[in-house]
């Protein structure tokens, strides 16, 4: 059924999920440090995928009246106003620093979303991300509080589970996802995931030189708990201050052992029954 | 078990215990998103541990001649079950699409290892049911026959429904310990346990209410041993976990819970000296069965909690960086 590695552990994800001949594996790498919080890839991700509105809030979170990836959101650009670091200040000044961040499904290497689903409406592409079949999903939710992100939702009124597909019906056809191709900075970036792990390297290094210090790379590990996004983030701050959980973990990671206590607690029960009935009189 | 999840040791929870304000957030908005699920699945956690108990004990009653306390637990079973498939069917975003739930079997996915198991177990309690009306038939023609067969018929089934009722019971701890729910996942090992344990009280509920004193022993015995299993692991709980046990002892988890205790510390207490008074067993049983189901809406209560807060997600994480030893994919 599962191999060794397919909970966890680095793996190329279509090639596990049993593509022969996959291409190779398509990604993000966003570049927050070029956000210019201009929501262009919310704008052309929901009119490209006919997502509907989330309504028209104003949620007193800087410029951010969007809140969080929904089932209508699969972009979100996070504002953060902060004191500025000394280290980005000429002296004597005591500016605002902003922080923009436009966040996205991480189409995770080991997706829990995709392992909890019962239905196979969650499937792993030919390029290595995840994606779900609107027309097998039966709203069931099990794929919501599993992902260690909080990224996928069910939509109101639908009832069904509707997350970022990385714009599979555009990247089939070589072309960009919606969100790449609107973003004016190219803080969004699309390509293969091996030449956008080494160009990010890059730039943070660049960043470094420059004097940024807090410049770091968030989910590009293969060897981290989720074993590596399909989107990984250039960040400026702890991730947790962009709503990033700082160490994910995929749940299924400790399946094999949740079945196992499972299976301990039913000879138990098993075990208890026998001995109520075949027990001495108290 | 010595991931980095877990192996802090007990007073992990006490370093991690530091003012909110300590922890960095996205405007105090939760990481990870909390369940759309509705008050159906901790009621069909409840309905599917009695039906699974039940299940046993009709067995258990069926094999050592108690026929009064089978006919009740074999009818509960089928009861519960019945009201398990409503509850979960109704919870779907798509109810017209429940059969998709079976359109593969999945090891990785809980929810379609339940879904077979619910399949699998209804059928036979069906027929462990049916049964109980056998001696309602004509003796002659084909209903004859089906009033001939269907005791034995009755008995294997009912055999067939307990050889599967411990994973129905146990299956759902594991559906919601498999999840980012932070005060869900860390309590995995114990979790089964509760569920289980609360799960054998409630049908021992069922046969306190129904039979009389002179079948009632083993229901009395199972009382005590569910009793304990039950409050033994939510006591581990409760206070194993450190700060992610916290979700379970404050709000409405705390309530539902310390609820929970009190109903199955009396009915236990009830199922132990009652003895020969149909009242008082009437009574412990009673409080079994709310007990088993404040139980599960506290538990459930408090995993949703965990998820609500963001410092339930971000704290245990930030102490494995701070610590130098975030998790690796290939941990376990």
């Amino acid at each position: 059924m599962v191999g060794s590695d397919s909970l966890s552990g680095p793996l190329d994800p279509a090639a596990d999920a049993g593509y022969p001949d996959a291409p190779p594996r398509m990604g993000f790498f966003t570049d927050t440090s070029v956000c210019i919080g201009c929501k262009a890839c919310e704008v052309a991700c929901k009119e490209w995928n006919g997502v509907p509105d989330d309504g028209l809030n104003l949620l007193g979170m800087s410029f951010d009246n969007t809140g969080a990836l929904t089932a209508n959101s699969w972009r979100h650009v996070a504002f953060i106003e902060q004191a500025a670091p000394s280290a980005v200040q000429a002296p004597g000044e005591d500016g605002v620093r902003w922080l923009m961040s436009s966040d996205v499904c991480k189409h995770c290497t080991h997706a829990a979303c995709l392992d909890v689903c019962p239905t196979g409406a969650l499937f792993r592409t030919e390029f290595g991300t995840v994606v779900v079949q609107a027309d097998v999903c039966n709203g069931c939710g099990n794929c919501i509080p599993a992902c260690p992100y909080g990224v996928i939702d069910q939509r109101e009124g639908d009832g069904r589970a509707w997350k970022c597909t990385l714009c599979y019906d555009r990247i089939g056809d070589g072309l960009m996802p919606a969100c790449a191709t609107a973003c004016p900075t190219e803080s969004i970036q699309y390509g293969p995931l091996e030449e956008l792990r080494e160009r990010a390297e890059r730039r943070v290094e660049h960043l470094h030189e420059a004097g940024t210090q807090e410049a770091r790379l968030y989910g590009h590990d293969p060897h981290d708990g989720v074993g590596g996004d399909g989107a990984f983030f250039l960040l400026l701050d702890e991730p947790e201050v962009y709503g990033l959980p700082p160490d994910p973990v995929v749940t299924t990671r400790d399946l094999p052992a949740m079945w196992r206590r499972a299976g301990l607690a039913a000879a138990s029960m098993a075990a208890a029954a026998v001995v109520a009935f075949v027990g001495g009189r108290p | 078990m010595s991931g980095p999840g877990r192996g802090g040791g007990r007073d992990r929870g006490e370093q991690l215990a530091v003012p909110e304000a300590q922890v960095q957030s996205y405007y105090g908005r939760p990481i990870v998103r909390a369940p759309v699920w509705g008050h159906g699945i901790p009621a069909y956690f409840f309905t599917g541990g009695l039906a699974a108990g039940c299940a046993l004990l009709a067995a258990g009653a069926d094999l050592t001649g108690r026929p009064t306390m089978r006919r009740a637990a074999r009818l509960a079973c089928l009861g519960a079950l019945g009201a398990s498939a409503g509850l979960l069917v109704s919870d779907l975003g798509r109810p017209d699409r429940f059969y998709n739930m079976l359109r593969l079997a999945k090891p990785t996915s809980p929810m379609s290892m339940g879904s077979w198991i619910l399949t699998a177990i209804g059928p036979p309690a069906g027929i462990a049911a049916a049964a109980e009306f056998a001696d309602r038939l004509p003796s002659r023609g084909v209903l004859g026959l089906a009033r001939r067969v269907l005791p034995p018929a009755g008995r294997a089934a009912g055999l067939a429904a307990a050889g599967l009722a411990p994973a129905l019971a146990t299956y759902t701890a594991v559906l919601i310990t498999d999840t980012a729910a932070p005060s869900w996942h860390e309590a995995y090992p114990e979790l089964p346990f509760v569920f289980a344990g609360s799960a054998l009280a409630s049908a021992s509920g069922v046969g306190l209410l129904a039979a009389p004193p002179s079948e009632s022993t083993p229901a009395r015995r199972l009382a005590l041993v569910g009793a304990g299993i039950e409050l033994a692991a939510s006591r581990s709980i409760e206070t194993r976990l450190g700060l992610l046990s916290e979700p379970y002892r404050q709000g409405r988890a705390g309530r539902l819970l310390s609820t929970g205790r009190n109903l199955t510390l009396m009915g236990a207490l009830g199922a132990l000296l009652g003895g020969r008074s149909r009242v008082v067993s009437a009574l412990s049983g009673g409080a079994l069965l709310a007990a088993a189901a404040a139980t599960r809406f506290g538990i459930y209560a408090g995993g949703v909690a965990s998820m609500k807060d963001p410092r339930y997600t971000v704290l245990p994480q930030r102490e494995r960086l701070d610590q130098g030893r975030p998790a690796r994919a290939d941990d376990t």
